[in-house]
């Protein structure tokens, strides 16, 4: 039996970045003051995050009703391991990103600024809202909620190549949430009577297979923020987005989003038992991998950056969704702590293509001849993300693929550890040649002018690749809020 | 039939106050002599009538079967008449949100109609009390005297105030709903001819044989399917709404349209049971298909109005697919989803209405755009546009949850066609909301924000929106025990074959 334990601070946290919204628009004229309230927003609602976490680390479960739609469909926050190491990510991250995006939208005058502080703390409180959720009501409210208020930012640049990716963008996820998400939410209301989440899933075990399966495949269908292959292509599409939306939204936020929707799904709805019984781990799994491999080889075929690091993302994300179907002790952990560790990672591998673009206005991956001899601290960073990402041990990324492994031998499945193994080479394959490029390749000297990137940019990717490289060697923070749900 | 009737807990006859206030008020409206002067009294009236019609909110007890606040004069005593009013838990909402309308519809068109105000407001003020009158009556022959009376002023409004081809559409509603309403009247012809009265009451106990319900079923649907309108019927509503002047298309879309389910309810459930289960299939399968086809007409649509008017076949589709799914779950997601409809519909109109007066043209490519003119607008906009896609945390992700849930515990293939109506929803209401407040290409230049007036209307619309959205309680605890009465009285599963069924009908006709 889980303890629990009940606190208004997940409402509060949720409502930080709301009600900071409210005051960035208001002070739509002074940009400086709407910046810094962003900051400080950021700031206080990562100490509130971190409040929570003693709490929780003894296994406890942090609840707050707050209304009763009907019987059984309640919008209830509740806060395990897994919501903080979510929460805490992403609330950590913010305050970085805020900094380096008031260095991006300045260093290029973006138009509608306002309008993007303002939508970007509305996301923000939209995702941790998800991390929160209790129910699979409230779930789908801030899963919808964080597809309505990230539209404004991708289609920011108001040219056709942002309204056709925000087009793109919102067909893909309001679609799948309504053709998908929606009927899968209310089978799951008749069939179980109740939408809270419970620790060993809710559905009963009883039911019709058959339309326990089929809810299963809607489910998974219904979370194209997760960006399984073939509901992916939004998230390319999405790059046209400005980068720092890329990094912490399409990097962090929105595709965690995703993610951790399917581990509430397997763990809180169906539950491990559950899906044993219905013989779906394995084929999960596989199903993951598929794109985990596709996506990767998509990647060595960009020239753009960005969408590089996209398709990267989508085969990253896979990664954290085998590490949850597989069900056992350490996959979980592996998927729970990749949760974090993409995020540092890969946040560091978009700061760096952000300030590549504002340093030399660079997009390409064929255009960084030589890069790094101008940029020597954004190209270093960028080395440890790609690291990472490959997963050499000494970097996050390591940690990773290490509890994944363990997770596919625990399933006695040879071929899932050669499907890690392939993917991290076809990793290598991808990024390995960027930074051969940047630091080795002789640079045009039509570039010799050309600086590193503003200080308020560099600091930020700076910060975020030491932590990839600390996370790699202490997992320690996450590990223990992830064994004490675990252990409960 | 006396069981059902409670009489009234307030002194005073509280439902013919708030049905005969408007009309009086109307007559009245002749003695004012400036524009000025009608509009306020006309406010003063409306919002009288509401603040008048909260006690019945207040007092009622909704643990009581049967009708209350009754009021039960003789009429016309040799034909059967009396004059019987009251309520229950299914027509009190609508009875408050008809007179919640009523203060908002005369506010909007304030400026929007410069001429003929007085008979303009007159008009608005007998559609206000005859529409409360058709709530809240309980003899057939009264109900049905409202039912027609609405007809004249609705007309007059499209007729008069409305767009360039309004005397086509004001006349092909009168056309369809009459059309229907003789249907209407051969059915409570019918029933008199068995139960002696015309007392509404009275004939819940009647034991029709399977032919005669199975003909006043088809009558009644007949009569309400214009009124809903379901599909083949609707083609009435796009012409109407797009001529109507925006108070016009307000009360249409908010509390005409649920006057067709309402009687649904009423009538055909309550009172032909077996009819109801043995005929839902077929009512069900139009449902699904004014789901599909108004979502798909919807989405084709460039005229802002006609997008609205096409997503309200839609949307009555989902409250008549919940009443006859015959559940405890589809009916209050029906009823839920005619007040949320009412709101949300009702707010659209009211935004396509203040549009119009600035920028003239209702379509969606000149009107690209105003979101960086109006943002105060856009909010309103995203707001009722969220709430008509059934966006959760909106009125109406409340009432289309239940419907769907009544759907698929009827059958999942019945849910599974209802699904791809849910994703129109969202298409077309993103298209235009998307469309208006972000879009490109748009031809305006210059608009104001909403002004002080404006917020008023629409204000209190948002505001029900997001309340029961998060907080239905208010509404289910009333209508609830009135609904599991409903339920109660029908057969558990059919008696009959439909085969047998369908023998001793042509059996009736032939012989």
């Amino acid at each position: 039996m889980e303890m629990t334990t009940f606190s208004i601070m997940p409402v509060l946290v949720v409502l930080t970045s709301a009600a900071a919204s409210i005051l960035i628009m208001l002070l739509r004229d002074q940009p400086d003051r709407r910046e810094a309230v962003s900051l400080i927003a950021g700031i206080i609602k990562f100490f509130m995050v971190i409040t929570m976490v003693p709490a929780v680390r003894e296994g406890q479960v942090i609840v707050c009703d707050l209304f009763h739609i009907l019987p059984g469909l309640n919008v209830v926050f509740r806060v395990d391991g897994f919501s903080l190491v979510f929460a805490c990510v992403s609330s950590f991250l913010w305050i970085f990103t805020t900094l380096y995006s008031i260095g991006y939208m300045r260093g290029l005058n973006e138009h509608a600024q306002t309008r993007y502080y303002t939508c970007f703390s509305l996301t923000l409180s939209a995702a941790l809202g998800v991390a929160f959720s209790g129910s699979l009501f409230t779930l789908y409210l801030f899963y919808e909620l964080v597809s309505i208020f990230t539209y404004p930012l991708v289609m920011h640049h108001e040219d056709s190549e942002a309204f056709a990716g925000a087009k793109k963008y919102i067909v893909y996820l309001m679609g799948a949430g309504k053709l998908f998400f929606l009927p899968a939410i209310v089978i799951t209301y008749i069939l179980a009577g109740n939408l809270d989440f419970g620790p060993g899933g809710i559905l009963p075990h009883d039911a019709d297979p058959t339309l326990l399966i089929v809810l299963y495949i809607l489910f998974i269908a219904a979370i194209a923020k997760a960006g399984l292959i073939p509901l992916h292509s939004w998230l390319p599409s999405a790059m046209v987005a400005p980068t720092p939306v890329s990094a912490l939204l399409h990097a962090v936020a929105v595709v965690k989003v995703g993610v951790f929707c399917v581990a509430r799904i397997i763990y809180n709805v169906y539950g491990p038992e559950l899906m044993q019984q219905l013989h779906l781990v394995l084929p999960s799994a596989y199903f993951a991998s598929g794109t985990i491999l596709i996506a990767s080889m998509i990647a060595l075929t960009q020239d753009n950056l960005k969408a590089r690091l996209a398709y990267s993302t989508v085969s990253q994300l896979a990664y954290i969704v085998m590490g949850f179907t597989l069900v056992s002790m350490s996959s979980m952990t592996g998927g729970a702590l990749h949760i974090a560790n993409h995020a540092f990672s890969k946040i560091t591998l978009f700061y760096c293509a952000g300030a590549i673009f504002v340093a030399t206005g660079k997009k390409y991956i064929s255009q960084l001849s030589g890069i790094g001899r101008i940029m020597p601290f954004t190209m270093a960073a960028f080395t440890i993300g790609a690291l990472s990402m490959i997963g050499i041990p000494g970097t996050a990324g390591f940690i990773t693929k290490w509890f994944l492994g363990l997770g596919a031998l625990d399933n006695n499945s040879m071929l899932l550890l050669i499907f890690i193994l392939t993917s991290s080479l076809l990793n290598a394959g991808y990024f390995i040649p960027v930074i051969y490029r940047a630091f080795f390749f002789k640079l045009d000297p039509a570039d010799a002018h050309l600086r590193e990137a503003p200080k308020i940019m560099v600091v930020p990717l700076s910060v975020t690749a030491c932590i990839t490289v600390l996370l790699g060697f202490f997992p320690e923070p996450f590990l223990r809020l992830i064994q004490g749900l675990l252990g409960s | 039939m006396e069981s059902l009737l409670h009489i009234n807990s307030i002194t005073f006859p509280i439902l013919s106050l708030i049905t005969f206030m408007p009309i009086v008020g109307a007559g009245m409206l002749m003695l004012i002599r400036d524009d000025q002067g009608i509009r306020i009294f006309s406010v003063i009236v409306t919002l009288f009538t509401f603040i008048m019609s909260i006690p019945l909110y207040v007092h009622f007890d909704p643990d009581l079967a049967g009708f209350q606040f009754v009021e039960n004069k003789p009429w016309v005593p040799r034909f059967g008449l009396t004059y019987l009013m009251g309520v229950d838990g299914i027509s009190l909402p609508l009875i408050l949100l008809t007179t919640f309308f009523g203060p908002i519809t005369v506010l909007c068109s304030w400026r929007y109609i410069a001429t003929r105000v007085r008979e303009f407001m007159i008009c608005i003020l007998l559609t206000q009390g005859i529409m409360v009158g058709v709530f809240a009556s309980l003899d057939m022959v009264l109900f049905y005297i409202f039912f027609e009376a609405l007809l004249i002023p609705m007309f007059l409004l499209i007729a008069i105030w409305g767009g360039p081809r309004r005397i086509y559409a004001a006349i092909k509603f009168v056309l369809f709903t009459l059309g229907g309403s003789i249907f209407l009247l051969l059915a409570i012809i019918g029933l008199y001819m068995k139960a002696g009265t015309f007392a509404y009451p009275a004939m819940l106990g009647l034991n029709l044989t399977i032919t005669w319900e199975f003909w006043i079923f088809l009558g009644f649907l007949i009569a309400f399917a214009v009124k809903v309108p379901m599909f083949p019927v609707h083609t009435w509503l796009p012409a109407a709404h797009v001529e109507a002047p925006t108070a016009g298309s307000v009360i249409l879309a908010s509390i005409l349209l649920k006057m067709g389910t309402y009687g649904l309810l009423r009538f055909n459930l309550a009172l032909t049971p077996h009819a109801s289960v043995e005929l839902s299939p077929y009512v069900l399968a139009l449902s699904v298909a004014a789901i599909l086809y108004g979502g798909l007409l919807s989405l084709a649509q460039s005229d802002i109005k006609k997008l609205i008017a096409y997503s309200s076949v839609s949307h009555m589709g989902f409250v008549t697919l919940g009443i006859f799914v015959l559940n405890l779950q589809g009916t209050q997601g029906g009823m839920l989803q005619m007040i949320n409809h009412g709101l949300t519909t009702g707010g659209l109109f009211l935004l396509a209405g203040m549009l119009y007066e600035r920028t003239h043209s209702r379509h969606l490519d000149v009107n690209a755009g105003l979101g960086r003119l109006m943002p105060a607008f856009a909010f309103f906009l995203g707001l009722f546009s969220l709430s008509s896609l059934a966006f959760p945390g909106t009125a109406s992700f409340v009432g289309e949850f239940l419907c769907l849930s009544g759907a698929f515990s009827f059958s999942n293939k019945l849910g599974a066609w209802v699904i791809p109506g849910a994703l129109l929803a969202a298409a077309y209401m993103f298209r235009i909301f998307l469309r208006v407040i972000w879009g490109s290409g748009g031809k305006i230049e210059l608009a104001a924000d909403l002004n002080l007036r404006e917020w008023i209307c629409l204000s209190p619309l948002a505001l029900l929106v997001i309340i029961f959205g998060f907080h239905p309680a208010p509404l289910m605890k009333i209508m609830n025990p009135a609904l599991e009465n409903l339920l109660a009285r029908l057969p558990r599963e059919g008696t009959l074959s439909l085969a047998t069924l369908f023998n001793e009908i042509s059996f009736s006709v032939f012989n």
